[in-house]
């Protein structure tokens, strides 16, 4: 098969999946016609997509699905938590056999039966339901024109009228009565549909008896007087139409007339959103990629003209030609760097689905809260800050909030809240995970960490609570069936903590004894381009990334001090640790011995020390380049940039130094 | 039909070696080297090619060898393997030649005081020897040696 177009199915698919699992979960929790259509439409195209690719288990189980979405959209058919919960299932098999897909062709041995047994079993269960109740509910379906006049007329406080018009059994020409009822109709208001359709009344294919749906402004007296007005009329039935018995036959929402505009208008509101989340434009990463090498390029050159200006005598046209390729290489950074970036949305966007099944599994009750999801962050980093924030949300729920009887127990509302939050900080994005739940228990977690030998007894006593916090970043701190005895998180942290410095941010715990946890992560805005500071040691040249500078100092040599045979230095009050570049580099040539030195102080969260480095270059904005996989995980340097001269400088992991 | 495979041919010492021409990407003149800390000893660091940093390993030292001085024939030899781009620092590049696959003879336990483990066979071009590398095993060193090597 052409590669070409199962890219482009997976791709599409997958968008689908995407919009399946939002809106079945939006559906359970506000069902309205519009997320039942949008849903309708997405097992649609998946349908007819997998048919075309001859993906028949994908079409075959999308067929079933909207065979229980139709019932669903015409309104014979109550959403409920197990429906959903089928739908869902039906949803994550489809994702499954798209991942054996786009990695071995086919759909592998996937065994769509059960599921869509479930679904057959839930329309066979249900389907008397409808009929049961067909003298008090709207039967048939209305098509989305026909809606969406009567959801209009609904909010210019309009009623929508069904009447049951019965003709005398020995009426001879029934279609001309029914056209009168009609003409007489339509005195007072507009007629929507028929029930069978106006054609099939013309030509008389009709019993005794027709329905008319009819928006007015005029009460049921005054309908039914027009009607009985026609003679051959045996007998009138009127009944007003609630949307909420078209749109949703829960029975959960109110049906009282002042409440239907409200929601009309958010589900208009919903749609457009829907719309406009499909309105992106879909680009080769590596296109982008290209084009960001491009730019860094620019820079380069830039960088380099600058240098040589320094060099030659002044030239005011040259100074301007700089200034100008400055201008534009910002702006085209600016540009690129904004289509690189992707709201987090894209990734808050699974955890509605995440804490459902999570909150069922482990029979608790939680809330999730998400704030800045249209905080945008580089694509890259997206793409890989997903597990770990899965993993500590798993966490928040499974160890953090408490079952609803322990919450009560503690004062607690029974439902516990579960917040994702993000927002700018400066150069950084910013994404909590908190919790309201017991908090971190910080004498289990040193008494485990003493267990593990990672701290002796009597040091222990010293740590402040966050250097016992740091202890749940411990690589195999817990292991899965000590978990529960710590009655803390841990499971994989350290995981998650490369995973996040990999990315050039940082994590941070905070919590407080049953009142929660909250994980702060940090993350750099974007990847490629980065302020730094150019220092030289010994003849080599290294960048330090200007984000992770607080201040540089001059100190005198004497100013150095020593505790426990650590280098510090008192700076207004607070002791600061003290790095010897040189020693840790294997720099050959020795340190200067002059009687000032030159100290970065360099801040990781709320640590901080202080790098010795022989001079300082300037500033400079710089591209960060991988140093490659033959290199990779070399200690302390987190990548290489070239700098205008064409050399190579390394850029220092502040990071792995702290 | 015979196989035949065109290598190109370095010097390290007095001792000719060769490297299958689809895994060389480029020889370049040595250039400025931008020394890597904390990385193994045979790695001498990195160098820009056309806006790329490749890292650049000096092979005699890579097979124990006593690393010369740079000459103005020192080259340095851009490998690629797979998802690696290596620069391979040698005293000279010579030449392109071509040899019959079957005339390719496993290496004997030791070749040109180096370890027959780095080495894929040695090919005879009249009476020259020519010692052919097993690039994967030169820049995919095993865990072990790795962490020896730091």
């Amino acid at each position: 098969m052409d590669s070409r177009y199962l890219n482009v199915f997976l791709e599409e698919a997958t968008e689908h999946i995407e919009n399946l699992n939002s809106n079945l979960l939006n559906l359970e929790k506000n069902p309205s016609h519009e997320v039942v259509e949008e849903i309708f439409r997405s097992a649609h195209t998946l349908k007819g997509m997998a048919g075309t690719m001859g993906f028949n288990k994908i079409s075959e189980l999308t067929h079933e699905m909207e065979n229980l979405l139709h019932e669903i959209r015409s309104g014979k058919f109550p959403v409920t938590s197990s429906v959903v919960d089928v739908l869902l299932e039906c949803v994550d098999l489809i994702q499954k056999m798209l991942d054996k897909i786009s990695i071995e062709g086919n759909e592998g041995p996937v065994n769509i039966n059960p599921v869509v047994d479930k679904l057959r079993r839930l329309l066979e269960g249900e389907s008397g339901l409808p009929s049961k109740q067909s003298s008090d509910e709207v039967e048939g379906s209305f098509n989305e024109f026909e809606l969406r006049v009567m959801e209009e007329a609904l909010k210019k406080g309009l009623k929508i009228w069904e009447i049951l018009v019965k003709l005398n059994d020995d009426c001879l020409l029934k279609s001309a009565r029914a056209f009168l009822v009609f003409k007489a109709l339509e005195n007072l208001g507009d007629i929507i549909k028929t029930r069978p359709n106006v054609q099939d009344i013309e030509d008389e294919k009709f019993e005794n008896e027709f329905y008319i749906y009819l928006v007015t402004s005029k009460l049921e007296k005054e309908i039914l007087d027009a009607v009985n007005s026609v003679s051959e009329i045996k007998s009138v039935t009127v009944k007003e139409i609630k949307m909420s018995t078209v749109a949703n036959k829960t029975g959960e929402s109110e049906s009282s007339d002042s409440k239907q505009s409200a929601p009309a208008a958010d589900k208009t509101g919903d749609k457009n959103k829907i719309k406009n989340t499909a309105k992106t434009l879909r680009v080769d990463i590596e296109r982008l990629d290209n084009l960001m090498n491009l730019v860094s390029e620019l820079i380069i050159i830039k960088t380099r003209l600058e240098e040589q200006d320094k060099s030659h005598e002044h030239v005011q046209k040259r100074r301007e030609a700089l200034e100008y390729l400055a201008r534009i290489t910002s702006s085209l950074h600016d540009a690129v760097m904004k289509v690189r970036m992707v709201p987090i949305e894209n990734v808050f966007n699974r955890f509605p689905r995440v804490v459902r099944d999570l909150s069922k599994e482990l029979k608790k009750q939680v809330n999730l809260i998400i704030e800045g999801a249209e905080t945008e962050l580089d694509r890259t980093i997206i793409d890989e800050i997903g597990d770990p924030l899965i993993h500590l949300v798993r966490n928040a729920m499974d160890h953090g909030i408490e079952t609803p009887e322990e919450r009560v127990k503690k004062g607690k509302p029974q439902e516990g809240t579960l917040k994702l939050k993000a927002y700018h900080d400066g150069n950084n994005v910013v994404i909590e995970v908190s919790d309201d739940g017991c908090g971190v228990d910080l004498e289990k977690v040193l008494e485990k960490a003493q267990n593990l030998n990672l701290v002796d007894k009597v040091q222990g006593k010293k740590l402040k609570e966050n250097e016992i916090l740091n202890f749940l970043f411990e690589p195999g701190f817990s292991t899965k069936e000590k978990v529960t005895d710590i009655s803390g998180r841990g499971v994989g942290l350290d995981v998650v903590k490369t995973k996040i410095e990999s990315l050039g941010g940082s994590v941070e715990v905070k919590t407080r004894k049953n009142e929660g946890t909250t994980f702060l992560i940090r993350l750099p805005l974007t990847l490629a381009i980065i302020q730094a500071l150019m220092v030289e040691l010994g003849k080599e040249k290294y960048a330090i990334p200007l984000n992770s500078i607080k201040e540089i100092v001059i100190l005198q040599k004497e100013e150095l001090r020593k505790v426990q045979n650590n280098e510090v230095i008192l700076l207004r009050g607070n002791v600061i640790p003290i790095l010897r570049l040189h020693q840790i580099l294997d720099i050959s040539a020795g340190e200067s011995d002059e009687e000032t030195l030159t100290v970065v102080i360099v801040k990781k969260g709320d640590k901080e020390v202080g790098l010795i480095v022989d001079n300082l270059l300037g500033e400079q904005e710089i591209v960060i380049k991988s140093l490659g996989n033959f290199l990779k995980n070399i200690k302390f340097i987190a990548g290489a940039t070239i700098l205008g001269n064409g050399q190579v400088a390394l850029i220092l992991d502040i990071n792995a130094l702290i | 039909m015979e196989e035949i495979r065109q290598f190109v041919v370095f010097k390290l010492g007095q001792e000719e070696y060769g490297v299958d021409i689809m895994q060389v990407n480029t020889i370049e003149r040595m250039m400025p080297i931008t020394r890597v800390p904390k990385a193994p000893d045979f790695v001498e660091g990195v160098i820009n090619l056309r806006g790329e940093i490749i890292p650049v390993i000096d092979l005699k030292k890579r097979f124990g060898l006593a690393s010369g001085e740079v000459t103005a024939d020192t080259r340095i030899i851009i490998v690629m393997l797979d998802d690696l781009t290596v620069g391979m620092i040698v005293d000279s590049a010579t030449e392109v030649v071509q040899l019959p696959q079957d005339s390719i003879e496993p290496p004997p336990s030791v070749a040109g005081n180096i370890s027959s483990d780095f080495l894929e066979g040695v090919g005879k071009i009249g009476d020259r020897l020519l010692i052919i590398l097993n690039l994967e095993k030169i820049l995919r060193p095993g865990e072990a040696e790795t962490r020896a090597a730091m």
